[in-house]
């Protein structure tokens, strides 16, 4: 039997942030048993957050777990995504309070966490967030320019996202090709001059933050040499412990550890690797020239304390890599210190620390931007099993009509798109992507994204909600 | 390319990998569970969760376990005991269920006393 009980019946959810973190909470909430109805909101008219706008376009096969996330959408009758809506502005807190038994907060980290040293607003110095956006296609970025004039290039961070746009500056263009990254884009990378792209590591190789498929994909780029000092990548003895008591942390090490053993294999592009290096000046009159890094010494626990060596690294560009990070969301309580919605696993606490009834948070605004796709799963379902526990000691759920919201954002003159509307749209990518011999290529403006979605055979999917 | 799910599964089946499996593509036999190589996406968020690290991607394996791969490939690509088809690709395991058959490499280990 479902695992709600009588209160949980036909209680309505909604679920704001059509991401991995939604959308698995969409799967936990219909696995739950037949009662259950769920609005899925996004501010774009596409669905699936960061696997579309996050996950690096030339990984394809990570993104194929939108064969999964999509199965939340088959369920028509119970399930409904309606997109282009914005939090806060076209529809807010209360709307949802009002219309809802329950709310999800899946809205993960808009926001990016600066360097905090001098120069970091030159020209050239960027948030690896914007160029993230701008090669995933996301609107956001479709009118920014990212001129790669520059042969040398800095990463600042030791994660995935660090590691993602390292390797894109160094793939060749035909590489690039491959993938679905917008037509512009494309044009961007095929006049690129980057040569070398140095990924900048604040701690020790034991401390890196890579995932071993990030590590394999660069270690199998066929026109890139990765160079590591052998002096950087030695192990305390505090290190070698945790080294060896986890395996995987040990592989991916060995992998690093062993490129600092490897001759240049002279390829025409490098990915250098640069541990225990912190920024601390970024260099340049007008634009970027280079960037001061200090030498940092490993401490027993795994910190790092500067010695006051520096060395300049002479770059044209400079990508600021050191974390995404959760913004508050309007009317909603937010805590400043760790940046993620306040929360006991997974239920919203409101600024005196108490529950807020019926609003629950899941994915990176509830535990920081951390984590891989998988990770939401797990921290979805917990979030869900609170939520269904919630409803089930409820008394009974109001009645509620559908229609209202719907009704609610077309008083505002919300422009509002539909499931349908997304499937068109997709539709649409993948067949340019067909007559170009590319998996896909994607529409960069909201503009354009919204007019192929109600394009010829759509009888205005916005009239026929219900 | 694929993880692969080894003889350290066998008898021990704690199914903390299926619960993180983005793809649902972990799917239990009787005694084992094993990686659906074509659904698989490589994430690897299986392996740090495994209370037996029995999970390797396909080029880690060590000697000894190498040969499951293809036996994680087999449970779905050739009829198991007792049945007239192969599996295949169903898609996600939690709506298939427990299949409750293992293939004939790990139906040959001897019993193991788990504290599981």
């Amino acid at each position: 039997m479902s695992e709600a009980g009588a209160g949980a019946g036909g209680a309505r959810v909604a679920v704001i942030g059509a991401g991995p973190a939604g959308l698995y909470a969409v799967q936990a909430l219909l696995a739950s048993g037949p009662a259950i109805h769920v609005d899925v909101f996004d501010r774009l008219p596409t669905p699936y957050g960061l696997v579309r706008y996050g996950v690096a376009p030339d990984n394809q096969k990570i993104k194929s777990v939108t064969r999964v996330l999509r199965t939340a959408f088959d369920d028509d009758g119970r399930v409904r995504f309606i997109g282009n809506v914005r939090f806060g502005v076209d529809i807010r807190r209360a709307d949802l309070l009002e219309n809802y038994d329950a709310i999800v907060y899946a809205t993960g980290a808009q926001g990016e966490r600066r360097l905090g040293i001098a120069g970091e607003d030159l020209p050239g110095s960027h948030g690896a967030k914007d160029f993230v956006d701008w090669y995933s296609g996301h609107p956001d970025a479709a009118q920014r320019e990212f001129p790669l004039d520059a042969a040398s290039v800095a990463v600042v961070g030791a994660g995935n996202v660090a590691l993602d746009v390292a390797r894109m500056l160094v793939r060749a263009p035909e590489e690039i090709a491959a993938t679905d990254v917008p037509d512009r884009v494309l044009e961007a990378f095929r006049k690129s001059n980057v040569t070398d792209a140095y990924l900048i590591a604040r701690r020790g190789v034991a401390q890196a933050k890579f995932t071993a498929e990030e590590l394999r994909t660069i270690n199998g780029l066929p026109g890139v040499d990765i160079i590591v000092r052998p002096e950087e990548v030695s192990l305390t003895e505090e290190d070698e412990r945790m080294v060896a008591s986890n395996r995987q942390l040990g592989a991916n090490v060995a992998m690093m550890r062993d490129w600092s053993q490897r001759p240049s294999r002279g390829k025409p592009r490098r990915i250098h690797v640069r541990f225990l290096r912190s920024p601390v000046r970024i260099l340049g009159e007008r634009r970027v020239e280079g960037v001061v890094l200090e030498r940092n010494e490993p401490l027993a626990d795994g910190r790092v304390r500067g010695t006051g060596e520096f060395e300049t690294l002479e770059v044209g560009m400079v990508f600021r890599s050191v974390g995404y990070k959760a913004l508050p969301l309007a009317d909603l309580p937010f805590d400043e210190t760790r940046s993620v919605i306040p929360h006991r696993h997974g239920r919203v606490l409101d600024e005196k620390g108490r529950l807020a009834e019926g609003e629950y948070v899941t994915g990176w605004a509830k535990r920081g931007p951390s984590g891989i796709i998988g990770t939401n799963k797990s921290d979805s379902a917990e979030t869900v099993s609170n939520l269904l526990a919630d409803l089930a000691a409820r008394s009974s759920c109001k009645p509620r009509d559908p229609r209202r919201i719907i009704d609610c954002l077309r008083d505002r003159g919300v422009d509002y798109t539909e499931w349908a509307n997304w499937l068109r749209l997709d539709g649409h990518e993948l067949e340019l992507g067909r007559t170009q011999g590319r998996p896909r290529v994607k529409i960069p403006t909201l503009r354009s994204m919204l007019e192929v979605a109600r394009s010829s055979g759509d009888r205005g999917a916005t009239g026929h909600m219900n | 390319m694929t993880y692969v799910i080894t003889e350290a599964c066998v008898d021990c089946i704690h199914r903390d990998c299926v619960k993180e499996c983005p793809v649902d593509c972990i799917y239990e036999g009787a005694r084992a569970l094993y990686i659906q190589p074509d659904e698989c996406i490589n994430c690897g968020a299986c392996v740090p969760v495994c209370p037996e690290e029995a999970i390797f991607f396909e080029e880690d394996l060590p000697e000894s376990s190498k040969r499951h791969l293809q036996d994680n490939a087999d449970f779905f690509s050739q009829a198991l005991p007792g049945r007239s088809e192969p599996l295949g690709s169903p898609g996600a395991a939690t709506p298939l269920g427990r299949v409750g058959v293992d293939t004939p490499l790990v139906a040959s280990y001897p019993q193991r006393e788990t504290s599981s």
